[in-house]
């Protein structure tokens, strides 16, 4: 049985930066056996997430910064991205596949964070954003 | 805008331009922006009207990249022109019927079904 590991990390809003933690999380859910299928989605998400709380939230301001935190058991994943923007209401995206939205170039992001991950939650304010994944069946 | 590194193999067969994806991940977003420059140039300098976008090198790609392939397939629409995409692998074509961006382009299983009556 692997132990739990969990870490937390702040990283200014800079997507090279994004990505090594992505990486970081990526290689912990290999060493754990996570099937190669959640790690396609889990990647794609923690994409999405991560570089909406640097572009989106923060604006790409390198002032600020983004807080992400990592729960990792056997069983799921859990990951926190907490921004320094002022947030947003999820509800008020609107539906990328609807027809009159289907050809617009943004709005894809969050569903597919919601397709591929179990749990994707956002604060009241709209800047923190918890999202889980439990590991498929082998 | 620097051209910056080649992003696309270009091979010309026929009337039909075909543009293959050399990065494995379509993710950065520097990254997204030159590829997104060097296919619109494709139809805005060079003037090509039948275009074919192959993902066989294609591992991952993010919702900004679709915003590109979006707009790319607006600019070729724009010059009465037609674009396919081709050789996309399963876990991508997923983020495409997610999405339902597989109802807007016209996606074909590999190249030589794309270059077919194009």
């Amino acid at each position: 049985m692997a132990e739990p590991v969990q870490f937390e990390v702040t990283i200014p809003s800079d997507t090279i930066r994004g990505h090594e933690v992505q990486e970081k999380i990526l290689e912990l859910l290999e060493e754990y056996s996570f099937p190669e299928k959640d790690l396609f989605g889990i990647k794609l998400a923690l994409e999405e997430a991560i570089v909406n709380a640097i572009k989106h939230g923060n604006g790409m301001d390198p002032s600020k910064s983004v807080r992400i935190s990592c729960h990792l058991t056997e069983e799921k994943l859990s990951v926190t991205i907490e921004d320094e923007g002022d947030g947003f209401a999820p509800e008020d995206v609107p539906d990328p596949t609807e027809d009159d939205n289907i050809d617009k170039p943004s709005g894809r992001g969050l569903m597919l964070m919601r397709a591929f991950m179990n749990l994707i939650q956002y604060n009241e304010r709209g800047n923190r954003l918890t999202m889980e994944k439990r590991r498929s069946p082998d | 805008m620097s051209a910056g590194q080649r992003r696309l193999d270009i091979e010309q067969i026929g009337e039909v331009t075909v543009a293959k994806f050399i990065d494995k991940k379509i993710l950065d977003e520097n990254n997204i922006q030159v590829i997104g420059n060097q296919l619109f140039g494709l139809v805005e300098e060079d003037g090509r009207k039948k275009i074919v976008l192959d993902f066989t090198a294609v591992e991952y790609l993010s919702s900004a990249a679709l915003g590109k392939l979006i707009t790319m397939d607006k600019k070729v629409k724009a010059a009465s022109g037609k674009l396919r995409l081709c050789s996309i692998r399963p876990d991508i074509y997923e983020v495409f019927a997610i999405t339902r961006l597989n109802k807007l382009f016209d996606i074909k299983d590999d190249q030589e079904a794309a270059l077919a009556g194009f």
